[in-house]
């Protein structure tokens, strides 16, 4: 493996906080990086012994099951002792508390600390308190780089190009980290952005980031290579933000019929959990067009990326 | 048995706000539609078996619509049912109906807006079109389904009489509700402002020992409404505005560019607050009627063209509701039948030209709603109101084709009366 350039890449930065400021040879390196840990992760032997030594603490304040599951395998696939943190947003309350946390855990002298938040910014609060390597797992409506990046390594592994390519992003744009990630990353890379769905789910001032915004469905999915697909959290979708799952299904949800207007080589993707009936029809999800599980088996080759990338700019590294 | 003969509207005075027409001419009307409208069109060679109408002194205008009328079907079959409503509106030149959804059930799912249009088509003489809920139950929480119920037939959404008092609520419903290019009707009341009040605040509240509604309860909340419309870009309509303060907000929302119109209700046109004197209740409405100056102005922004349409806000409350000691009664008053009368006296009295009131009670509400209705353009529908503009007569409320008497002009002289009144090209009422 000497003579592969990943081994000499590294990233111009301590943490990964967000896709923000990462240029475009950086997401190549590590999705170049990815690549080989998406072979390793389908041998039998899967352990490396890069983070051998290594603490990493995966640092739950918002519930989540594959994110943290995923950087757990990662961590403990390149031989780093992982332990996990979950603390439930109702027990602690927010910033002094999350300070005196980072300042504890610190103490423990960690090597890797994996963070989600349900605030935005508070991973950035976090590492800016600590001395070890930070990575963002999401952070409220932010951002959510390692999701932006398995994502990426899924379009490129099955378009094999991502520049040129037009996706859509479809759903609840305003609440989703997910969405905006992407966003930053596919037009890094020379992708062409569209989100789609109902105003009342769209930032204001959306289409400044440099996107096409479409509030018809139909219209937005003509022609496009990836319809990306968010969750629609269930206390938005009663007549808050759209009236009913209904009507939400009926103009934003993605079905054989509507799937039909993309191009026919278009490919879907969910960052899960999805809602079958809700943003997504379950013929749809488990179609022949579906990369949905691809993107699970990427997130943790992904993963596994970024900390080995990350863990080259430690301290006796 | 259906008369479906061709009409040949003769020699009346033709007046299109649609195409700022004005002029003596010959209507012809036949499968349904307008033909043709020209000079000395009964010299031609009309289709066979046309009926031929003199119009000469009459006045020939499109049927109006009433974009705010309440009518009792489903749940309230006493006041009003469809067919009642459609009757009176028909007498009144009214062709098109705007329903309201404070019905019961509340008109807020789509099985609702096909049940009303279908019982219309099967009962009533005049279109109906529906407005649906703008939320749930008309609580002012949850916004409806505007896309499926406007793909049902819903025309606008409202909360009819209920004012929404979350900013939240309305500024989501306004955003969504631009997605269908859906028409948001906001009744503009703060309802802790308005608290007891029956009647307009002032002087004569204070000496009727009644509770008075200040007229900021209307400006304050539809100046916000204003500001939402504004950041939003939805298509706002203010249901009924009755005060000078209302009308400098509409007019500068207006010339900044804003998606804003409004209504003004034929009582406030024509009546003001020393009407109630002697604690008469069927003059008790919501908003109230405010004072005379206030009204003066109101006229002279129907004149100018501030105010974009002219309702009935027709409202049947039966006596049992109406006839209790002022505080304790009902609001509203019924307006289809009376509607184009009253208006015609603000012409009578110079301050408003006929063009100007059709153009608000018709050809305005129909753009608005986006109905293929106010205009005389050959090829529309024949909805079509014939007035008799001089005739002098008297109301006299048991006449009253409503199931409802509770008429504020009951008595009143006026001049101008529809003698006749065509729906798709079918004469539905004549004056005998």
């Amino acid at each position: 493996m000497t003579s592969n350039p990943t081994a000499s890449f590294s990233l111009s930065r301590r943490h990964l906080l967000g896709i923000e400021g990462l240029s475009a040879e950086e997401i190549t390196g590590l999705l170049d990086l990815a690549e080989e840990f998406v072979t390793l992760n389908r041998q039998v032997e899967k352990k490396r012994a890069t983070l051998r030594g290594r603490t990493q603490i995966n640092l739950f304040f918002e519930a989540s099951t594959r994110t943290q599951s995923s950087f757990e395998l990662a961590g403990k696939r390149l031989g780093a002792d992982v332990m996990n943190m979950s603390i439930g947003n109702s027990s602690v309350k927010k910033g002094e508390t999350l300070i005196d946390t980072a300042a504890t855990l610190n103490a423990m002298h960690p090597d890797m600390l994996i963070v989600r938040h349900s605030a935005s910014g508070a991973v950035e609060l976090l590492a800016r308190k600590v001395d070890c390597a930070v990575v963002n797992a999401g952070d409220g409506a932010h951002e959510h780089p390692t999701q932006a990046l398995l994502d990426a390594l899924t379009i490129r592994r099955n378009k094999g190009r991502i520049e040129g390519l037009t996706v859509a992003i479809c759903g609840d744009i305003l609440h989703s980290r997910v969405a905006r990630s992407n966003i930053l990353l596919l037009h890094t890379m020379g992708a062409r952005v569209r989100v789609i769905g109902p105003s009342t789910l769209l930032p204001k001032e959306i289409e400044r980031f440099g996107v096409d915004v479409y509030r018809d469905m139909r219209a937005g999915l003509e022609d496009v290579d990836i319809v990306m697909m968010l969750r629609l959290q269930r206390e938005r979708m009663s007549g808050s933000f759209v009236p009913s799952v209904k009507e939400y299904f009926h103009y934003w949800g993605l079905d054989e019929a509507k799937l039909r207007l993309a191009k026919p080589d278009a490919l879907v993707m969910h960052p899960g959990p999805m809602n079958r009936g809700v943003e997504i029809d379950s013929a749809v999800a488990d179609g022949a067009q579906s990369l949905i599980r691809e993107q699970v088996e990427m997130g943790v080759a992904v993963r596994m990326a970024v900390l080995d990338a990350l863990s080259r700019n430690l301290p006796n590294a | 048995m259906r008369d479906d003969r061709p009409i040949l509207l003769a020699r009346g005075r033709v007046l299109d706000p649609s195409r700022d027409l004005d002029r003596p001419a010959d209507v012809l009307v036949a499968d349904g539609v307008v033909k043709d409208i020209a000079a000395n069109l009964g010299n031609t060679g009309l289709p066979d078996g046309t009926e031929i109408v003199d119009c000469s002194g009459l006045m020939v205008v499109p049927g109006l619509v009433d974009m705010r009328a309440f009518i009792g079907e489903p749940g309230a079959e006493h006041r009003e049912t469809l067919a009642s409503a459609s009757q009176a509106a028909a007498a009144g030149g009214v062709t098109t109906i705007v329903c309201q959804p404070d019905t019961d059930p509340v008109i807020d799912d789509p099985a609702i807006v096909d049940f009303v249009k279908r019982r219309a088509r099967d009962t009533a003489i005049v279109h109906v079109h529906p407005m649906a809920a703008l939320t749930k139950g008309l609580e002012g929480r949850e916004m409806t389904q505007i896309g499926l119920l406007a793909s049902a037939g819903a025309v606008a959404f409202t909360d009819a009489a209920h004012s929404i008092a979350s900013a939240q609520v309305l500024r989501r419903a306004l955003t969504y509700g631009r997605d269908f290019d859906a028409l948001i009707v906001h009744h503009t009341e703060d309802a802790t402002l308005t608290g007891s009040g029956v009647m307009n605040e002032g002087e004569l509240a204070s000496r009727l020992g009644l509770g008075g509604t200040p007229k900021a309860a209307e400006t304050i909340v539809f100046e916000r409404d204003v500001r939402l419309a504004a950041i939003t870009g939805g298509r706002y309509h203010a249901a009924s505005l009755t005060c000078p303060e209302s009308l400098d907000v509409l007019r500068r929302a207006k010339d900044e560019g804003h998606a804003v119109t409004a209504s003004a209700s034929i009582n406030h046109l024509c009546l003001n607050e020393r009407d109630v004197v002697g604690y008469r209740t069927f003059f008790k409405v919501a908003p109230p009627l405010r004072s005379e100056p206030d009204r003066e102005v109101l006229v002279r922004a129907l004149a100018e063209g501030l105010i974009d349409v002219v309702v009935s806000d027709h409202n049947p409350q039966d006596v049992e509701v109406k006839r209790l000691p002022f505080s304790e009664a009902a609001f509203g008053a019924i307006g289809l039948e009376t509607m184009l009368a009253a208006g015609l006296r603000l012409v009578g009295s110079g301050t408003v030209s006929l063009m100007t009131l059709i153009r608000a009670m018709s050809t305005r509400p129909a753009q608005l709603l986006g109905l293929d209705a106010g205009t005389l353009r050959p090829g529309a529908v024949a909805d079509i109101a014939v007035i008799a503009p001089d005739e002098a007569w008297v109301l006299d409320a048991a006449l009253l084709k409503s199931r409802c008497r509770n008429t504020p002009f009951d008595e009143a002289r006026f001049e101008g009366r529809v003698v006749r009144t065509l729906v798709a090209g079918r004469t539905v009422y004549e004056y005998v």
